[in-house]
């Protein structure tokens, strides 16, 4: 739209009154104008080459010498008034469209769909894991051996007599043929007995893995589940060393109010032995002590086998099952979800325990 | 071990109000766990009486049944019923129908009144039934939980009982009484018995306890009895099969009279079912000081007893009628006509008591653990007796539990005892062990004091004495598991207390963390999870055809893998030498789930067999072996590397608005496998693969910069898919990891970043269908020399304007040098010697 300006007579440069009753007239229109389009409108009236304040300006060519000095500082003024308008009008306006714009774009960020699969650990891994983070964090280390092992490893060098009934109570998975001696490790202890053959003492290692027994999968059994074992071998090492480390790991697991309690029990491979259990204060049905695992101080036969002097050295060892620790840390009520693959459970976790 | 409470109390303070949890509580402190409570009252409750049979009428039914109506007579005659409850009669006589026949009037009779329970929640009460209003029942010693003898009801007088009407019968029958059930850790035989679980209990209440061995008062000597030798002649490990041989005999006995109640009623608590009476007592008396002993019917021997190893090509019928052939290791029990039992397992048949047996010969003898263990183990035999001599029998103990025998064959049976008996055999040397002084407190961390450390013995039952350095220590006969001084020093812990045992942290030298691997490892499973795949665990028991399918590349059937002699399932009786079958199956279980949208991922161990399977022989215990030796047992095992594996199914995301999810294709699977190289520094060659396993044109094989071939990516063959019903375009990867782990540098050499701009040219070139595009890369990438930054292929075209057989893969090439700005020239240049390798190698023609 092109503003009609009143009159065509062509204002006097000298005639300030007139001069600015037309930048008055301009201004007022800038200010009026209510879009970048409008405002290109006004721009086009009050500045353009026909608007009456360039048609004034013209005219100073055609004034006295003496009177040009006075007119252009009059015209000067009042153009630098109306231009200044305009970049400020269009400063606004400007401001008030990428508002405007930026209001349009608004999205329904709730409808925000999920573009990429998120991916998941399986819990006993990470829970393995932060066994191990704690156990490195006190200047252990993280000692592997193989599934398949050699029935020495997994029995005669813990003590397990050839035909004792300890030995039977493993229930075993034996390799073909059975004359060659190799079997699925029923317990991750082939590595403690790796590790002493292995290394120098003192020896402090957690052995975590994958151990088998001949068990149906049920709600509480599997034939495949997971251990973590410490070894430690040093000079003078007691059954309260023992305990202050189990004690500290139940700590670092559970937290500060976590307790445990040994019991007797019986291990080939350790003398004294214990069991170990952990005051649950959560535990479904109420608080009470749960069953975590076994440990004891290593039977000099063990570190003879790996040729350490045990009228020298002493050394304690513990296991518990990793399974076993989440179903009673994250109430998993069954085994099979462990080990069925089903994607929603270890999604459930994602990358945390 | 099940324990009576009643049997319990005779020998150890037990409080009155004590239930099996409470002792249960108490042994749980020395060493035995707890196992379960046996109790008849959780399942049943009176009123439960006895009544006599006044009148018996025989009704037949019109289904062909005859019931008879009685009338029972719960109170004694002349006093009041004080019973009071629906269906109870003031009278004290009640009216019930009873199905059985085997009893007549004046029978006395277990009655179960309205408002007693039976077990299986088995509510009592008067009810209207063949016309008459029954108000009770007449019980079976089946329906009442006692025994599975369900051919009548129970008649007191045949179990020799003529109680007065209106007894108790749960009183009578002993239900009152309870057992706890412990767990007796495999060391500890001793604790196969009341004498040995009552010594515990002392131990762990600090009472006093009562050995029953010290009531039976058998004779210092016996000579004269029934003729047995000891002959064997290949012992195992040096010890004899059987170093003590007790033999006494009853005459006249009555092998019908039945067990009395008190007995069966505790045989059964202790979970064992009542036979006849001779086996009853025999099994009481091991249950009582555990040592098992055997009755034989004397009029069935002929000559001599002797314990040998068995013959070649020997067999015996046993109790349980099953011929069995025995091996020459077997150490038997014989007479003149043969074997008649296999030593401390199994009796023989054509020995056994029987009702008509009037003599007796009852053994106690002692055996050779390890004997046993194999005889038993061999002929698939556990009994009482094997788990007993197995785990160690008190050699002491023999010729007492034999008198105990004896002494109730008398009393119960109605026999007499010879004078005359047998006892051969030699005692073994006893165990001293020398305790040093300060050894049980470094050990445990508790400072004993020298009293409780001579006390805790003594209590066991141990002969101490002190000496220079601390004390010699005699083990009792009953503890062959004590020979050791850290066996002693757990005896010292355990009857202190391990509560008292203190917490010190022991300060581990300074360690390296995780080693590389270590890192590596969680660095590569962390980053699949963190891409989006999903980590699950599957056995590793897999069928020979899963491991055809999806092992190693090309091999078919000299392929080799692990089998199980005992797996879970025969179908699955290997292990697996790919993470694959499991997946697959994982993939399918999601699927019947609902979830066709998938990609998870395992790392696991796989088994591949090399040359040398094991080892013939094995090292024995408590000696390290030679070098030579464990370089053996080293080779034996078989190589386990960590494999990763993959399956992707479906699509890579939920469908949902605004997103179009996209289908996993075979390039995911490459995709995958190559991010994995990323994450570890190793560059992954992909060339076109062959695996039965994967579709014939859609499988990468994946490649060190080496040459060596650490797995497989792509597509699944489609008939495998189908066989499998796994949805169509199911792509999968698997490597051995640990070859990336190893192809890792260990230190990454900086590179010069050049601030000098970037030249770009493209280039398409046309070659043969059948050429590689990564080989083209390649040859571009030699070619350009230093020059070149970067090549990628951007674009694979074949159609119009392509001659057949060919297609146009076009290339964009990126040069930069380190201190200078390029000319258009020199960045042509370089291109034109790029195209030039590509065009020699492959026929390539720009277009």
């Amino acid at each position: 739209m092109t503003e009609t300006l009143p009159g065509a007579a062509i204002p006097n440069p000298l005639d300030e009154a007139a001069i600015t009753a037309a930048v008055d007239h301009a201004v007022a229109a800038i200010a009026a104008a209510s879009s970048l389009d409008e405002l290109k409108a006004v721009r086009l009236a009050h500045t353009g080459e026909k608007s009456p304040l360039s048609l004034a300006n013209r005219e100073i060519g055609g004034l006295a010498k003496d009177q040009k000095a006075a007119a252009g500082k009059l015209m000067g003024a009042s153009r630098g008034r109306v231009n200044k308008a305009l970049a400020d009008r269009t400063a606004e306006l400007e401001a008030e469209n990428d508002a405007r714009i930026l209001v349009e774009e608004t999205v329904d960020v709730t409808a925000a769909p999920r573009r990429r699969r998120a991916g998941a650990r399986h819990p006993l891994s990470t829970l393995q894991d932060r066994v191990a983070d704690i156990f490195v964090g006190m200047g252990w280390e993280i000692a592997e051996g193989p599934e398949v092992e050699s029935e020495w490893f997994n029995f005669d060098a813990l003590n397990f007599k050839p035909d004792h009934p300890a030995r039977e109570m493993q229930d075993t998975f034996f390799v073909e043929p059975p004359e060659a001696h190799l079997l699925m490790r029923t317990h991750t202890s082939p590595v403690q007995v790796r590790s002493m053959l292995e290394r120098e003492v003192p020896i402090y290692v957690l052995c975590p893995g994958k151990v088998f027994r001949t068990d149906e999968l049920d709600a509480t059994h599997t034939p495949v589940f997971h251990q973590f074992e410490g070894l430690a071998i040093d000079k003078k090492l007691s059954m309260a060393d023992l305990r202050g480390t189990l004690e500290h790991f139940a700590r670092q697991m559970f937290g500060d109010e976590a307790q445990i309690r040994l019991r007797p029990n019986y291990f080939p491979f350790t003398e004294p032995s214990a069991e170990l259990d952990i005051w649950h204060p959560g535990a479904k049905g109420g608080p009470r002590w749960i069953e975590w695992g076994g440990c004891g101080m290593v039977n000099p036969n063990v570190l003879r086998a790996a040729g350490i002097d045990p009228d020298i050295y002493s050394g304690f060892a513990f296991g518990m099952g990793i399974e076993r620790t989440l179903m009673f840390r994250n109430e998993v009520g069954d085994m099979r979800d462990m080990i069925e693959g089903d994607v929603r459970f270890s999604e459930h976790f994602g990358m945390e325990i | 071990m099940r324990i009576p409470l009643s049997w319990l109390r005779e020998f150890a303070q037990v409080p009155a109000g004590a239930t099996a949890e409470d002792v249960m509580a108490e042994l749980v402190k020395v060493g035995f766990e707890e196992e379960a409570v046996h109790r008849p009252t959780d399942a049943l409750s009176g009123p439960i009486v006895v009544g006599q049979v006044l009148s018996l009428v025989k009704e037949p039914q019109t289904n062909g049944k005859t019931i008879n109506w009685c009338q029972v007579r719960v109170v004694p005659e002349g006093q009041e019923q004080t019973l009071t409850g629906k269906g109870i009669d003031p009278s004290g006589v009640q009216g019930i129908i009873c199905g059985a026949h085997n009893f007549v009037e004046g029978d006395k009779v277990v009655v179960t009144l309205p408002g007693a329970v039976l077990p299986g929640d088995f509510h009592i009460s008067a009810r209207k039934t063949y016309g008459h209003l029954s108000a009770g029942m007449i019980a079976s010693v089946r329906e009442l939980g006692i025994g599975e003898d369900h051919d009548g009801i129970l008649v007191l007088s045949r179990i020799g009982l003529d109680p007065e009407i209106g007894t108790d019968a749960m009183e009578l029958l002993g239900l009152y009484d309870q057992a706890a059930e412990i767990n007796v850790t495999p060391d500890r035989g001793y604790a196969f018995s009341i004498r040995g679980v009552a010594r515990e209990y002392a131990h762990a209440t600090g009472t006093s306890f009562t050995d029953p061995a010290a009531k039976v008062q058998a004779p210092a000597e016996l000579a004269g009895g029934y003729g047995v030798k000891l002959n064997d002649d290949a012992p195992i490990y040096g010890k004899p099969g059987c170093d003590r041989f007790v033999a006494r005999t009853v005459r006249g006995v009555d092998a019908t009279k039945p067990t009395p109640l008190w007995m069966v009623s505790r045989l059964r608590l202790a979970g064992i079912r009542s036979i006849s009476l001779p086996v009853d007592i025999s099994n009481y008396v091991m249950l009582e000081l555990g040592q098992p002993t055997h009755c034989y019917d004397l009029d069935k021997l002929s000559g001599d007893i002797v314990v040998r190893r068995a013959v070649a090509g020997e067999k015996i019928t046993t109790l349980d009628d099953k011929e069995r052939k025995l091996d020459v290791e077997d150490l038997l029990i014989t007479d003149s006509s043969g074997a008649i039992g296999i030593a401390g397992v199994m009796g023989g048949a054509a020995t056994e008591v029987s009702d008509s047996t009037t003599n007796v010969l009852v053994e106690a003898a002692h055996f050779d653990e390890v004997s046993i263990a194999r005889s038993r183990r061999r002929h698939k035999l556990p009994s009482e007796a094997s788990k007993r001599f197995e785990r160690g029998v008190d050699w002491q103990v023999a010729g007492i539990a034999a008198q105990r025998v004896v002494d109730l064959l008398v009393e119960l049976a109605g026999g007499t005892a010879d004078d005359a008996g047998t006892d051969v055999g030699t005692a073994p040397d006893a165990v001293t062990i020398e305790l040093p002084a300060a050894f049980a407190a470094a050990r445990i961390g508790i400072d004993f004091t020298d009293e409780q450390i001579v006390t805790s013995l003594e209590d066991l039952g141990a002969a101490v004495v002190k000496n220079d350095a601390g004390w010699t220590v005699t083990a009792p006969s009953w503890r062959n598991d004590l020979e050791t001084k850290e066996d002693l020093s757990e005896e010292i812990a355990r009857l202190v207390g391990y509560d008292n045992i203190p917490a010190t942290l022991p300060v581990a030298p300074p360690g390296r963390g995780l080693t590389r691997v270590q890192q590596q490892r969680r660095r590569l499973v962390q980053a699949l999870a963190d891409a989006g795949l999903t980590e699950v665990l599957a056995y590793p028991f897999v069928s020979k055809a899963a491991n055809d399918t999806f092992g190693v590349a090309g091999q078919g059937s000299a392929r080799k893998a692990v089998k199980l002699a005992n797996p879970i399932s025969e179908e699955q009786g290997y292990l697996r030498t790919s993470i694959l079958p499991g997946l697959i199956e994982v993939a399918k279980r999601n699927h019947s789930r609902g979830f066709r949208d998938l990609a998870v991922f395992e790392a696991g161990l796989v088994f591949l067999p090399g040359e040398t399977v094991g080892t013939p022989s094995i090292p024995p215990l408590g000696v390290k072996p030679s070098d030579e030796v464990l370089d053996a047992l080293y080779d034996g095992v078989p190589d386990q590397p960590l494999h990763i594996a993959a399956v992707l199914t479906g699509h890579d995301s939920p469908a949902a608005a605004a997103h179009t999810p996209r289908a996993w294709d075979w390039a995911d699977a490459v995709d995958i496998a190559r991010l994995a190289g990323d994450v570890l520094g190793v560059e992954i060659v992909v060339s076109q693969g062959h695996h039965q396993a994967y579709h014939p044109g859609r499988a990468a094989q994946l490649a060190l910069r080496s040459g060596e071939v650490v797995g497989y990516a792509g597509e699944l063959h489609p008939k495998l898919l189908a066989a499998h019903d796994m949805p169509a375009r199911s792509v999968a990867l698997e490597f051995n990891a640990d070859a990336l782990f190893e192809a890792a540098a260990d230190v990454i050499v900086a590179k010069h970043i050049s601030g000098f701009p970037v030249a770009t040219q493209d280039v398409a070139l046309v070659v043969p269908q059948e050429i590689p595009a990564d080989d083209v890369l390649a040859a571009l990438r030699e070619g350009a020399g230093e020059l070149l930054e970067d090549v990628a292929l951007f674009d694979v075209y074949s159609g119009k304007g392509i001659e057949d057989g060919k297609k146009s893969l076009a290339f964009g090439l990126r040069f930069r040098a380190a201190d200078r700005t390029l000319t258009a020239d020199e960045a042509s240049a370089a291109r034109e010697s790029a195209v030039a390798v590509a065009a020699e190698r492959f026929g390539a023609v720009q277009r």
